[in-house]
Order: structure tokens, then sequence, then C-alpha cells
């Protein structure tokens, strides 16, 4: 099993947001979550790569056996969780390729490899970028800044390509995208998908996942998982709105 | 001090207070020592600053300019005018030096000709000591020295600025004629040192009057040991079409005072640049004051101040738009750590008749840690009507959800926390064009930022 969440409930700033959450994901596993704004997928997201201004209350969550709650944000990186972000933050002043060899250094290390040199490091980098068609010159400028939405979600995606994740949280990666960008950072993920990697979308909509088909579909209002499924669960979604399965919240 | 008091009043100055009597006296003796030889208007322009200075005083926390800088360890100093000292060896200075067109080293205020050159430049440019000026080409230096558009007013207002005129001597004076082009920046280094026991005093005065179309680049630094008090007076006239690139560099003592004040007055289609780099000192206080007096000066007033433990660092900047079709942009970024205090205080003063002016100010302060104080308090005078000014400044710390952003791709909290502070100032780092001046920047924030190692492999 690659992550186990039992019963997790967090809360942030005293209100509780996760109402007991259980998910299992397996090896190579796509599992989708999809739910209503302010159900607490973003919330789930931030939980599980460590967001300090999220407070866990109960629960527990095992990353491949490991308490994932008890380590630091940057560990769990290190061990392999990789989270891109809903909203990327921007750093001027620092360069997307020398964060990322940081980054990526930082995880050899971890696991006990050495330091990646320069050339090996672009040799790799060139290649990670082909997969989302990024611009070259995304590569020198500062990280994310100035880049536009697309752009972003896309240098999340390459970010992942490169940091290689056992487990990838993607929050929200397809909202304010266009049909292309969507398409280039759904292809991006689909080339990663592999028996060891296992992946967590998050999203509102049901259309990335006409993109990305997922191995299992769950549902989440008001904190809980309400319904999960097969992949289509996300066509009866789309059909029926969230309202019905709000419904189902009420009468529980 | 029953004698001073007698021979001040004997000509014709104030009386003088607990405070100011030291200084008086000090005046005295400082003026028996200076050469026969030198101008009238020298002299007279030297008596006028202690006459303003003892008029003034020290100031006070009551007036509205130090409000929120206590400079009464400096009121109730003692303070020596340092003995002569013997000249630092090269290798001392080498790791403050660079390849420059020329160079001159003052110590303790007194120009060193042996440590200076001045190789790279045209034999037309004049480059080095004031005093000497005075003494020699005194014709060549009169019609500028403490003349420079508002600088007589701000030298009624600004104790320390009268003080330094009281005691002005020697500092750099550099001219750059008509039409000359210097490509390699021209530095000017200041070492100072408190003897034991005795805490010293220099009061550097500089003069850089760049000539029609010409170009120079100026670099000023700051440093010493101990205790000792720097209180230096930079004024610079950028002539009509001159592009003059100044940077100040202040690495003084941790236990040194520095109050000191530039005066710019930018003449037409002028673009003079101000870089001001505060690292060291105790108790800092810069004063910058511009005054454009032509059409079309593009001029440029960036800083960067670290301060930690219980340093304290004022910038106050005065630009006056005083003509139309000028812009002033101004980018003054502080990183406070410890128990350290900021203040920012600047005004766009905009004359009427100054129109189509374009002027910006932003002041930007990150605290590192909670016993950190920042004060901004940015301030538009405006007195035209078709005019673009934008002021804005912020006080705050690191964003929590950018240190999250660089944790979660594996980086560790305390370099996540570097990065950032070292992405805040890079903007103002960026602009440094002098790549020597730059570089010691960078390094310096390496060697300081905890994980500066990672720091520097992510830049």
């Amino acid at each position: 099993m690659m992550l186990k969440i039992k019963n997790l409930h967090a809360s942030v700033d005293g209100n509780e947001i996760l109402r007991g959450i259980d998910l299992e994901i397996g090896a190579g596993e796509v599992h989708a979550i999809m739910g209503p704004n302010g159900s607490g997928k973003s919330t789930l997201a931030r939980v599980l790569a460590g967001h300090e201004a999220y407070e866990v209350t109960a629960g527990e969550v095992l990353f491949e056996g490991q308490d994932l709650l008890e380590m630091d944000p940057e560990v769990r990186a290190r061990e392999g969780v990789f989270m891109a972000f809903q909203y990327p933050v921007e750093i001027p002043g620092v360069s997307n390729t020398y964060f990322l060899k940081a980054a990526l250094n930082a995880v050899r290390k971890h696991r006990g490899l050495p330091e990646m040199d320069a050339m090996d490091f672009l040799t790799l980098v060139r290649q990670k970028m082909k997969l989302v068609k990024m611009d070259e010159s995304l590569l020198t400028r500062p990280v994310n800044e100035g880049f536009s939405g697309g752009e972003k979600k896309r240098n999340e995606i390459f970010h992942m390509a490169v940091l290689e994740p056992r487990l990838a949280v993607l929050d929200e990666t397809d909202s304010g995208l266009d049909i292309d960008a969507l398409r280039v950072v759904a292809d991006g993920v689909n080339t990663l998908r592999q028996a060891d990697r296992s992946f967590l979308l998050i999203t509102h909509y049901q259309r990335l996942l006409d993109y990305i088909v997922p191995d299992f579909v769950h549902v989440l209002v008001d904190g809980r998982i309400v319904r999960s499924g097969g992949k289509e669960l996300a066509l009866e979604l789309e059909a029926q709105g969230y309202a019905s399965f709000e419904q189902e919240v009420v009468t529980a | 001090m029953a004698t001073t008091a007698e021979t001040t009043e004997s000509i014709g100055l104030p009386a003088t207070s607990e405070a100011t009597a030291p200084w008086a006296a000090a005046f005295e003796r400082f003026q028996q020592e200076l050469p026969a030889s030198e101008p009238e208007a020298v002299r007279t322009l030297r008596l006028r600053g202690l006459e303003r200075f003892i008029s003034l005083g020290f100031p006070t926390q009551h007036q509205e300019a130090w409000r929120l800088t206590n400079v009464s360890p400096i009121a109730r100093g003692t303070f020596v005018r340092p003995s002569a000292t013997t000249a630092p060896k090269p290798e001392d200075i080498a790791p403050w030096t660079f390849d420059a067109a020329a160079r001159l080293v003052f110590v303790d205020g007194r120009f060193v000709p042996g440590l200076s050159h001045r190789d790279g430049l045209p034999a037309e440019v004049f480059a080095g000591s004031l005093a000497e000026a005075l003494d020699r080409t005194p014709g060549e230096v009169e019609p500028f020295l403490g003349k420079l558009g508002t600088l007589a007013k701000v030298a009624d207002t600004n104790p320390f600025v009268a003080l330094n005129t009281a005691f002005l001597r020697d500092g750099a004076f550099l001219k750059v004629p008509r039409g000359v082009v210097i490509r390699e920046p021209i530095h000017l280094l200041f070492l100072s040192s408190g003897e034991e026991g005795r805490t010293t005093v220099s009061f550097p005065r500089n003069l850089i009057v760049a000539g029609e179309a010409s170009q120079v680049t100026v670099v000023e630094t700051y440093t010493g040991t101990g205790a000792y008090f720097t209180c230096p007076v930079t004024e610079l006239v950028s002539g009509p079409g001159a592009v003059v690139d100044h940077y100040k560099v202040q690495r003084e003592s941790r236990e040194a005072f520095h109050v000191a004040a530039f005066q710019v007055l930018a003449e037409r289609n002028s673009a003079p640049s101000s870089h001001s780099i505060s690292i060291g000192g105790g108790l800092v206080r810069n004063d910058v004051n511009a005054v454009l007096a032509g059409e079309g000066i593009d001029c440029i007033l960036n800083g960067l101040y670290l301060a930690e433990g219980k340093q304290h660092v004022d910038n106050h900047m005065r630009v006056e738009h005083a003509a139309a079709h000028c812009s002033s942009h101004e980018l003054y970024k502080g990183v406070l750590d410890g128990k350290a205090r900021a203040v920012f205080d600047g005004l766009i003063f905009v004359h009427k008749g100054a129109q189509k002016t374009d002027a910006k100010q932003s002041n930007r302060n990150l605290l590192l840690s909670a016993d950190a104080i920042a004060n901004s308090n940015p301030r538009l005078e405006i007195f035209a009507d078709d005019v673009k000014c934008t002021h804005g400044s912020t006080v705050g710390q690191l964003d929590d959800d950018a240190v999250f952003y660089l944790r979660s791709r594996g980086i560790g909290m305390e370099a996540a926390r570097s990065l950032l502070t070292y992405a805040f100032a890079s903007d103002v780092v960026g602009r440094i064009k002098v790549d020597a001046v730059r570089h010691d920047l960078e390094e310096l924030l390496f060697a300081r930022l905890p994980q500066g190692e990672v720091v520097r492999q992510a830049v």
C-alpha cells in the first residue's frame, strides 16, 4: 500500500475541515478526489504535504508504512511525496533551474545518492522539459515569476518530472487551464504513470479525467468521502452535480 | 570650558551648550592647524557651518526628522580627532579593493597617496584629495562646495551636515570634464580606526562634479575597526546630460556611528543614480537629498539595508522635482533580524510647474525576528497638477506559503527561509552594475544567511 489514510481529522484556525477521511491508494494507482468548493479537497492535499497551518486532530496517515504526519514537509518531499500547488509561488531572484537542482540534490542526498553534476542535470532537465512542452526560457527565469497561469501549472508538472516522486498530489492543477494546456499537463502526467508511482488528483471538474483516466474516483463533501467508485462516478457527478451528494451527507 | 566660551564669543558665535561646547573648542584647535593659503571663502563656509551647528545643537527626538532616531549617544559622547596614524599596508586594504580606474584611500578622513592610484583615468580628469585641491586650485572647488541646490537649506537644518561643514578639510574631489566617459569605477575607500579608549571622529567631505555629457561611476566604501564616528557629506553635481552612477557601501564596525548625507544636484537631461548599501555600523543615518533642477532628468535611488543585533539604521530621502518631465524611481529594501530597528522616511516634493513628473517610491521591509522593528513613512507633497506619483511601503515577514512551497520540494526549513530572504533582496542586488560591488554583496549574503551554501547553489 502506497498511502493509507485512516479517520483523518484536520482543522485550521479551530475550524474542522476534514472530518474523518479514510482512503487507501495502492502502488501505481491513480485516484481522483472530486468535490464542491469548500469540501476540504485542498486541505487534504496540504495536510498530506505538511502545511503547518493545518492541525491534524485525529487519525493517521501511513506512506509506505511510515507515519507521514510525523515528518517535516521537506522530509516528506525527500521520501517521495510531491504536491503540485494550486497556486504556485513566485520567487524572484531564484532561478528555476538552479532551484530545482538544489531540490533534486536534497532529495538525492536523503536517498544516499551522490549529487548530480551540472552536465547530467542539464541533460535530465532538457529531457523532462519536453514532457510538458515547456519553453526553454522558463528555465533561466526566476521560479514562476511572470509566468502565465498555464506556465505555472506546467512548471509544477516539470518539477514533478524532475523530482520523480512515489506519490504525486495534484491540487486543482487543471483549474484555469485552457484545453490545450490541459492536454499538455495530462500528457505529462500520463507519461509519468508507472507501476511504482501513484497519483492523487484533486479537482472540481470532471474534464481533467477525460485526459487522465483514474482508477478510482472519490466524492468529498463537507470533509468526508461520501461515495467512492470507478471512473464512471465522475460522469455521474458531471450529469447530476454535487447537490445530490450533499443530500447524502444530510441524510447520512 | 570658560576659555572656550570666551573664545567662541569673540568670533561672534551663538552661546554653546554642554553638548556643543567641546565641538567649538575642537574647532578652535582645528583652525590653527589649517594652512594660511586656504581661500577666505572656505574659512567662511566652515565658520558658518559651526555657527549653524551651535544654533541647531544635536537633534532631539522632539524634532520630526529625528523622531525615531536617538543620537544622544553621539551628543553625549566624547570624541577625539584621530592622531596621525600609521597608514595600513596594501594587504590590509586588499579585502576592500577591486579593479578601478582610480582608487583614493582615506584613513581617518585623511588622504593616503601611497595606497591610492589613478592609473585608469584620462589626464584631464581630476581625482584626488579635496585638501590638496583647496590648497592648489581653490578656484576649481569653490563654485561647488557647499552650494548645491537646496544644500544650503539642508545645511541650515541638518546639524550633522553643519558639523561636517565646520570641520571640512579632506575627502575626495572628482572632476570629470565635459564629454569624458570613464567606464571603470572610481573607488573611494574610507577606513576608520577607533583608538584605544578614545573614540575618534572624521568628517570626510566629497565633491563630485560630472561635466556636461560625461559619464562616471563612483563607489564609496566606509569601513573600520573599533569605536568611532564617521560623519561624511558627499556632494554631487550631475551636469547636463551626464550619466553618474553612485554607490555607497557602508560596512562600518558594529561599534561605529555613521551619520551621512548625500546631496545631488541634477541638471537637465542627466541620469544620476544612487545605490546605498548599508550593512555595518551600530547607529546609522543616511540622508539622501536629490534636486532635479532641469527638464528630462532620470533619477534612480536604490537602497538595501541589512541590520541585526541592536543595529539602528535610518534612511531619510528627499527628492525634489523642481522642473518638468523628470522621473525619479526609488526602491529601498531592508532585511531586519534580532532587535534591529530601521527607519525609512521618503519625501517626494513636486514643485509648482514640475508637470509630467513621474515619481515612484517603494520601501519594503522584511522582518526575520519578532523583535525587529521597521518604520516606514512615505510622503508626497505635490504642487503641480499633471503628475504621476506613486508610493508604497510594506513591513512584513516571510510568506508562510512560500516557505511551504520550497519545503514541499525538499528544501530544508532554514534554507527555504534563506532563499526567500535572498530573493527579497535580489532585485536591489541585481540592479548593482559594478560587478565587484554586486559580487561582494552576494558573497556577504551567502555567508550571513543560514544554509547559505544551498542559497548559492540555487540562485
